[in-house]
């Protein structure tokens, strides 16, 4: 469980894929917004939203993550026409496993935020540790993974 | 194995203030392949740059990672700066440790251990990076310009004389925009039809352009150097070639019942019409619509009195395909609907009216001649009441938070304009603030209320309400006094908010180009590549980007044709070399990959593949490098996992998850 040496406090590891064209712009202009948000999040840039194998996913909560957004360009604003709307589908199908097998929905979400979009950034990443801060660890698949 | 040297910037005090770099540096030096660690002030100048290429040559470095910026901010830069020292310059990443670390994290201790873990992930991702060899793409020497306003006329004169051909594609029959409908322009009052017009016939005259009025861009392919554009050139219902511009069918059509367009709705028009007397082409086109002959099948009679027999009612929308290397959108802007304010009786009284319909009965060419009366019943009025910020920077969901940007120094122009010909018109600006920087406005705006007498009163107006003597009251509050006004006006002018034309928001999908929560485009980066959108090849022009005047919106158009000259004298672009790339050994052609991929980059051949030493012929998937864009749709499609992204692949994503998760 990964928790925080000094304090004992839950510190959850968050990672956030960004497609690079609307999110990951989304995430620079939250930055350059000083728009805080936790630091539990990182950000993982990918080209697109479709980018995103369901395996990289499996592989994230494998490893301890806690929750994992993927963030992607407005359905019909995506820069390559109809990347995240094979993202949508394959997340949607991937998301109801997850659930079924432990991992809960507020473990994970899809988000649409614009280039423009800094403030809905920061929101939805605050949002989004605070749901998982609210769950606490992912002990329910730590418990399903085959421990000595 | 790599060998891999780690640079970590400063950033002045803009990283260095919450992330202890030193901390960075030692714990990125302890990382897998990690030969070499440092830091510096600032790595993006000169000397930083200079240490990065020192330490490739003595470490001989195979790969670096650059804790920095955004690397949609300095990627470039590094790329090349790796590329100059002999390193291929896709070996090089970038940890974001400033906008994505140390400017939203307050505590030090905190922002430093995501700056170590952010590194950390890149340098598990360089590990596995391979060098990669961009392609080439042709560029073809032709401009599209969306839109043919002010903007869109600037920037195909700039990108004619230049030398290279331009096609204007301009929805409405005539070119001018918005600009052709305003009387006078601020601050130095020239007339805006003599000061437009010269340069529509400019525009219609260059042997370099052509236009397409009346017309539509349908669909869009490709990319930057070589896109195809599908035009929709709508039926004019008029031989174009034929038409002589003689005006009579306008003026024996008997339906005129048709509000004008080109006036705002404030008169009528007939059904076969030019928007204006000096519109361009000087082609009229029949509105299907409100014609009596496509409405009944009767009538003809345009087609009778035409001499030149140019009437052709049987003509059909063409379509037609052409080739570009480069597009400027110049999409332009309305006045927003006023549905939602109801407090302004703009739907109640003729004689609310807004500013942009003030222009028209401004205008010797307007529904009024020139002469200011109500429209409602003539009269000459004697008090007219100017509202500012009707649905500009406005909290709530009827409006646009934005500030519209022309509408304070245009209602000072107005104001002064109906002081100077009518000195016995009261004119009262109600606003909450005024806003004026830009050369001579200010100026402009003192001698609007110092030489003619505009009575400015901070506050807003609550209601205006219609009265049985057909004035209006203005009801409002003056926050300077801090008191409730009432005063009868008998016309109400409204500084009305301007958004993106509504086409933009279907065009940006077919470029996709971002666009913003406004729908005003997004540009690539909002100080240094102002005019350029994030997509490659496409070029901003006018207020499609954000409000601006007409000296800005010029200025504008003119950088935007330079971007757009700069791509067209190149020969060749470099390619993105981030590709998709089939395994010949996993593959087993089953077409999944080329069914997803947006750009149809994937073919298949048979080959005769060596499979551990059984030889066979199979249909293997191919990757068009010219084609891909990099989006990696296929990668993740692909049933075997045969499919995977340069850059961007399968084994360094992992990587990187892992030692985020570590």
């Amino acid at each position: 469980m990964p928790l925080n040496e000094k304090t004992g406090e839950f510190t959850p590891k968050i990672v956030a894929f960004c497609c690079n064209w609307c999110s990951y712009a989304g995430a620079d202009l939250a930055g350059s917004s000083r728009l805080a948000y936790p630091a539990e999040v990182k950000i993982i840039r990918v080209p697109c939203s479709c980018r995103v194998n369901p395996m990289f996913i499996l592989r994230a909560f494998e490893k301890g993550a806690d929750g994992v957004i993927l963030c992607g360009c407005h359905p019909g604003d995506c820069h390559y026409s109809t990347g995240n709307y094979y993202a949508r589908r394959r997340m949607t199908l991937l998301f109801s496993m997850l659930d079924y097998i432990g991992v809960e929905k507020g473990r994970t979400r899809v988000e649409w935020v614009s280039a423009a979009e800094g403030v809905k950034f920061s929101t939805t990443m605050n949002e989004f540790a605070a749901k998982i801060h609210e769950l606490g660890p992912n002990v329910r698949l730590e418990d399903l993974r085959c421990k000595n | 194995m790599q060998r891999i040297g780690v640079f970590v910037c400063h950033c002045g005090s803009n990283i260095a203030a919450t992330v202890d770099v030193k901390k960075v540096v030692e714990m990125a030096a302890r990382e897998p392949g990690v030969v070499h660690a440092e830091d510096y002030q600032y790595m993006c100048s000169e000397a930083g740059q200079a240490k990065i290429a020192a330490a490739i040559a003595e470490k001989k470095l195979t790969g670096i990672v650059v804790c920095s910026c955004s690397p949609r901010m300095h990627e470039a830069t590094f790329r090349k700066c790796a590329e100059r020292a002999g390193l291929n310059p896709y070996m090089v990443e970038i940890a974001n440790i400033r906008e994505h670390c140390s400017w939203i994290h307050k505590n030090m201790e905190e922002a430093t251990e995501k700056a170590v873990i952010l590194a950390r992930a890149a340098i598990a991702k360089v590990n596995l990076n391979a060098p990669l060899k961009p392609g080439e793409s042709r560029v073809t020497k032709r401009a599209l310009v969306i839109g043919g306003g002010i903007a869109g006329i600037q920037s195909a004169l700039d990108i004619a004389d230049a030398g290279y051909e331009v096609d204007i594609v301009e929805k409405t029959p005539s070119i001018g925009g918005r600009m052709a409908q305003l009387d006078k322009t601020f601050p130095t009052l020239d007339c805006s039809a003599c000061i437009l017009t010269p340069k529509m016939v400019e525009a219609a005259a260059h042997e370099k352009i052509n236009i397409y009025t009346y017309s539509e861009v349908e669909k869009i392919s490709g990319f930057v150097g070589d896109f195809t554009v599908d035009i929709r050139k709508k039926a004019r219902s008029i031989d174009a070639n034929k038409c002589t511009g003689c005006g009579a069918c306008q003026e024996k059509c008997p339906s005129k019942k048709s509000l004008s367009e080109f006036n705002r709705g404030l008169n009528t028009r007939s059904a076969i019409y030019t928007p204006f007397a000096q519109a361009i082409p000087n082609v009229p086109v029949i509105d299907r619509e409100a014609c009596i002959k496509f409405k009944t099948g009767k009538c003809g009679i345009c087609s009778k009195v035409c001499a030149a027999g140019a009437v052709d009612y049987e003509q059909k929308d063409e379509i037609f395909t052409e080739k570009y290397g480069a597009i400027v959108v110049a999409t332009g802007f309305d006045t927003i609907k006023l549905d939602k304010y109801d407090e302004y009786a703009y739907n109640q009284s003729k004689d609310v009216i807004t500013s942009l319909e003030l222009e028209r009965v401004m205008n010797a060419a307007g529904p009024t001649k020139g002469h200011l009366e109500r429209l409602s019943d003539g009269k000459h009025p004697e008090h007219i009441v100017f509202v500012q910020c009707v649905g500009s920077r406005c909290s709530d969901e009827r409006g646009k938070p934005y500030c519209s940007k022309i509408c304070c120094m245009y209602t000072a122009k107005h104001a002064m304009l109906i002081r100077d010909k009518y000195p016995d018109v009261k004119v009262t600006v109600f606003y909450i603030d005024v806003r004026t920087p830009g050369k001579n406005f200010d100026e402009f705006y003192r001698r609007a209320v110092e030489e003619y007498g505009v009575n400015y009163i901070k506050g807003q107006v609550g209601k205006v309400a219609p009265q049985p003597d057909g004035s209006l009251l203005v009801q409002a509050s003056d926050l300077l006094d801090n008191k409730q006004i009432k005063m009868k006006a008998d016309m109400v002018v409204l500084a009305t908010a301007i958004e993106p034309d509504p086409s933009v928001r279907p065009l940006a999908t077919m470029l996709t180009a971002s666009i913003d929560t406004n729908n005003f485009l997004t540009e690539a980066h909002p100080k240094l590549r102002p005019v350029e959108s994030p997509t490659a090849g496409i070029f901003l022009s006018g207020v499609c980007q954000g409000p601006k005047d007409i000296p800005e919106t010029v200025a504008q158009a003119g950088a935007a044709a330079v971007k757009a000259i700069g791509l067209l004298a190149k020969d060749k672009l470099t390619t993105n070399p981030c590709t998709a790339k089939a395994d010949e050994l996993l593959c087993n052609g089953c077409s999944t990959c080329a069914n997803v991929c947006p750009y149809g980059a994937i073919s298949y051949e048979v080959k005769l593949i060596n499979d551990h030493g059984v030889r066979e012929d199979r249909r293997i998937a191919v990757v068009n490098n010219a084609l891909c864009q990099g989006c990696g749709a296929c990668t993740v499609a692909c049933p075997s996992g045969a499919m995977d992204l340069q850059g961007f692949s399968n084994r360094q994503i992992i990587a990187e998850v892992d030692a985020i998760c570590r």
